[in-house]
This record gives C-alpha cells, sequence and structure tokens, in this order.
C-alpha cells in the first residue's frame, strides 16, 4: 500500500511519486471516484516529452471524458499497459496497479504541487 | 443583486442513499444518486439480475373529471380516450410548433381519471403546457370537468427494473396485490395493492430496457419500501442504482432523454415518434406544427463503432468530409462492449448501413447508421 503522505498532488488530481528523477504518475481516488468506472485510457507514448500543465492524455468513463495533465515536464520513459488493457485498475487501485506513466523529470518541480494535507484540504 | 439558484431538492429517500455510501449530481434541480459502488456493475446488475431505482424526483399529475379524457386527448399527442382503464401508454406534451415539451407516460386510472408521470426538469413546463391546453381547449368553456392536481411532493417513485424483478417483488414482505395479480400483468399495465397497509401503485414500466415496475408510494412509507425490496431481492443480486448507470441502460434501449435526443426543438417524427402523435384527432396542441414539420430535418439515428473510445454528445458527425449530424448521446456500451451513439443526422446520411465518422476531440472515429434499440431483451 501506498504511503499517500509520500506522494504529491496537483490541483487536476494527479499524484506523483518520486523516485529520483522519475516521477510516476497517477490519478487520485478522489478523480477517480467523480469520474466513476473508468473504460478507456489514452496515454502519451514512450520517449514523448510532456510539459507542465499540458493534456497529455484523456481518461473516459462510461459518463465523461477527463483529461489528463501532465504534472511536471519531462520525458515520458514508461506506460502502464496493464491499465490500458484494464482501465478499471483506476478505479480499483489508483495508488498502486492503476498509476498511468512514468517521467524522466527535466528541470526543477513546479512550485505548486500539494502535499498530502493541501490536497485533502483542496478536496474536503 | 443577482438571484441565488433554489439548492437542489432531495428525495424522501435521501437519508437511504447517504446511509449506501452514494455520490450525487443534481438532475432536474434534484440532488439524486448517480452511483453507489461502480456504474457498470449497477448496470450488468440490471441486465442479469435487477436494480433499484430511486426515481422521486420525476413529476406526478393526476388529471381527472368528466372532462379528463377528453382534455387529455388534446393537451397530449396521443388518443388517450381510447385507452383501457388499467393500461400505460407514453406519450408527448407538445408546443404549438409542434416541438416537444416533455414525453410522459400516462396510467388510466378510472373511467374519469389519469395519472401523468413527467419528467423533473419539465415539472413547471407541463404544468404551463396544461394550463394553456385548458385556456384554448373548446373555447376555455368547460372547466369543472377536469381537475389537474401536481401530487409530486406527495409520493416517492421507486423503479424495480430486471429479470428478477417479478420474483422479488412477489417476495417481499408487506406488499399485497390487491389488483391484477403479477402473473397476469401486462407490459405498458399498472396495478394496485398495498405496502404495509399503504396504497401501492405499480406499474409494469420501466426506463432500462429490461422488464420491471415503477413503485408509486405516499413518502411516509418509501423508505421501509425501499429497505424491504432491497433486503428481499438480497439472494438474487438485486443492488440500488444510480442515475449513471439508469444512462448507460436506457442509451442501450434506444430510449431518448429529454435534453438530448427530445426538445422544443425537435418534433415527433425526427426523433422517431411519429407513431406517438395520432394525428387524425380533429384537434390537439401542436396538430399543425406537427403537419407543416420540414421533410429535410435532421432524424434521429444510433451509431455503432468498434474500439473502446466513445462519442459523446455534442460531437460532430460526418459523411465524408462534410458535418451531416451531431451527437446527443453516446457511451461505451457496457452490454455490448463498443460504442454506441444517438445522434441527428441528415436525412441523406440516415439509412441504415450509412458509414459516417464522428469527431472525437479532434480523432475521427468510423461509425455505422444501425437500427434501434441496440440492446433488446430476450422476450
Amino acid at each position: 500500500m501506498t504511503d499517500l503522505t509520500s506522494l504529491r498532488y496537483t490541483s487536476e488530481h494527479e499524484w506523483i511519486a518520486l523516485d529520483g528523477d522519475i516521477a510516476t504518475v497517477g490519478i487520485t481516488d478522489f478523480a477517480a471516484d467523480k469520474l466513476g468506472d473508468v473504460v478507456f485510457v489514452e496515454l502519451p507514448g514512450a520517449d514523448s516529452a510532456v510539459t507542465a500543465g499540458d493534456v497529455c492524455g484523456e481518461i473516459e468513463s462510461t459518463k465523461s471524458v477527463g483529461e489528463l495533465y501532465a504534472p511536471l515536464s519531462g520525458t515520458v520513459v514508461e506506460v502502464n499497459d496493464a491499465v490500458v488493457d484494464d482501465p478499471s485498475l483506476v478505479n480499483a487501485e489508483p495508488f498502486d496497479g492503476g498509476w498511468l506513466i512514468k517521467i524522466r523529470v527535466e528541470g526543477d518541480l513546479p512550485g505548486d504541487l500539494l502535499d498530502r494535507a493541501a490536497y485533502e484540504d483542496l478536496t474536503a | 443583486m443577482t438571484d441565488t439558484p433554489a439548492p437542489p431538492r432531495t428525495s424522501p429517500l435521501h437519508d437511504r442513499h447517504e446511509a449506501l455510501g452514494a455520490s450525487f449530481t443534481d438532475f432536474g434541480g434534484w440532488n439524486m444518486p448517480v452511483r453507489y459502488t461502480s456504474d457498470l456493475a449497477e448496470h450488468h446488475a440490471v441486465r442479469q439480475a435487477a436494480g433499484l431505482f430511486d426515481i422521486s424526483h420525476m413529476a406526478e399529475f393526476w388529471v381527472q373529471g368528466v372532462d379528463a379524457a377528453a382534455y387529455l386527448d388534446y393537451a397530449l399527442a396521443g388518443r388517450i380516450s381510447s385507452m383501457k382503464i388499467g393500461k400505460a401508454k407514453y406519450s408527448l406534451v407538445l408546443a404549438e410548433s409542434g416541438g416537444i415539451v416533455d414525453d410522459v407516460i400516462v396510467y388510466r386510472t378510472g373511467a374519469d381519471a389519469f395519472l401523468v408521470i413527467a419528467n423533473a426538469s419539465n415539472r413547471d413546463a407541463v404544468v404551463g403546457a396544461f394550463d394553456t391546453a385548458r385556456a384554448t381547449w373548446r373555447g376555455a368553456s368547460v372547466t369543472e370537468g377536469l381537475r389537474i392536481d401536481d401530487d409530486t411532493d406527495s409520493f416517492a417513485l421507486v423503479a424495480l427494473q430486471g429479470p428478477a424483478a417479478r420474483g422479488i417483488l412477489s417476495s417481499t414482505p408487506g406488499v399485497e396485490i390487491t389488483g391484477t395479480g403479477l402473473d397476469e400483468l401486462g407490459y405498458y399495465a399498472w396495478t394496485e395493492g398495498t405496502f404495509d397497509g399503504a396504497p401501492l401503485f405499480i406499474a409494469r414500466t420501466g426506463y432500462t430496457g429490461e422488464d420491471g415496475y415503477e413503485l408509486l408510494i405516499e413518502v411516509a412509507r418509501a423508505g421501509v419500501l425501499w429497505d424491504a425490496v432491497l433486503a428481499a431481492g438480497e439472494s438474487d443480486g438485486v443492488v440500488p442504482c444510480g442515475l449513471a448507470a439508469r444512462d448507460t441502460l436506457r442509451l442501450e434501449a434506444g430510449m431518448p432523454l429529454y435534453g438530448h435526443e427530445l426538445s422544443r426543438d425537435i418534433v415527433p417524427a425526427q426523433a422517431g415518434l411519429g407513431r406517438v402523435v395520432a394525428v387524425d384527432k380533429e384537434e390537439f396542441v401542436g396538430k399543425n406544427g406537427v403537419s407543416t414539420a420540414p421533410a429535410d430535418a435532421p432524424v434521429l439515428v444510433g451509431l455503432v463503432s468498434e474500439g473502446r473510445r466513445a462519442g459523446r454528445a455534442g460531437y460532430p458527425v460526418l459523411h465524408g468530409d462534410v458535418v451531416v449530424g451531431e451527437i446527443t448521446s453516446g457511451a461505451l456500451s457496457p452490454t455490448l462492449g463498443h460504442p454506441v451513439a444517438m445522434a441527428f443526422v441528415a436525412p441523406a446520411a440516415s439509412e441504415i448501413g450509412t458509414d459516417l465518422t464522428i469527431d472525437v476531440r479532434g480523432t475521427r472515429i468510423p461509425a455505422t447508421v444501425t437500427a434501434l434499440p441496440f440492446y433488446r431483451r430476450n422476450a
């Protein structure tokens, strides 16, 4: 089980787990609950460049479409094929098996990332 | 100064929904459950077992009096006076233009008594249309023989839908059928009974494409009835279902949703509802409008695609490089496993089998015109 206090968050409901210069990115349980059952995800390809704040993918539920914003800038080094094959992982394990992409971080992290307490305040 | 919008209303069953952990959404001015656990699980439960929906947001009107049947022939699109007592009928409230003000189900409860169930979001519009119809009917000479009461606030309405619905309702403690038995009750018919001593109106109607019932009960008994049906159906797999599942179920069943497939800008024939209009009636609201509607107006079609990426309401539909229409509802069909959509398209692009494309946020997804409904239960 992921320690949620070790993650950083965006106001667009992504979470980030940093390990050296590799950031694992997913969407939070709050976002997954709001979307409903996720049935389709479109993620950026490996080796593609992403820019903090830009849309880099889509997450569709039966009811709606959510955009995935890159929470930081860098190069995608890995895509979670398991979640592409079985999008329900986003709902079932948003912080674990439902991770979406890994990004090699380039440059500084955005200054507006939230810690767990600030994210909980945002979604309270 | 700006007006503060009225807070959304809550159902008499709101405490049940909160206890069940529902997520809520605003729908037609009501704060209603959108899901309890999973849209997909709730959808599949209705197709395979049963689901229980709170649809207390819907509006109930009683139309009564010696003139009620003739009045409804005038106020609604269908021929209501020929309905038999005990039957239900899908009908439309039309504007003079022929546009659709609301779609309703009419239940004949007596020679001079009808129950009309309308959409929550159109409650005021239906009141207005009924008032206008009364004022223009027969030169407004008849008023004593007609009474219209909006009883929405007195009742809760729940829908038990799915192949296990009959068995569950039959075995719900406290439910006594005093009218036609459930085994004899036809589709689009109603019967009466009691629950815990209170009157219970049981209609074999629904909005899911499955067999099932809609149950009208006084507000004070609604929570106990809800609990009793869930408990009685637990071993059969009944689950509480929210509006998200209701929407994908009705979409698969090709049923229109007001505000999506139906509006004041759409005449019935465009939405495939020409059969609902009894055009041979001498006089009814909207008669001139429906008879003069242009023949080249867009028409409602079903679209199916491959893959998992669904067209959504508002997305353009193209024939070659020409935009020929727009999607009104769309989703990845939980039952069929591929995307389905309803769309209004130009008549020239509406033939079954026509290959079109949907502009899904910049990506063209092939789609084929298909007959509605997408899903039909085994009879």
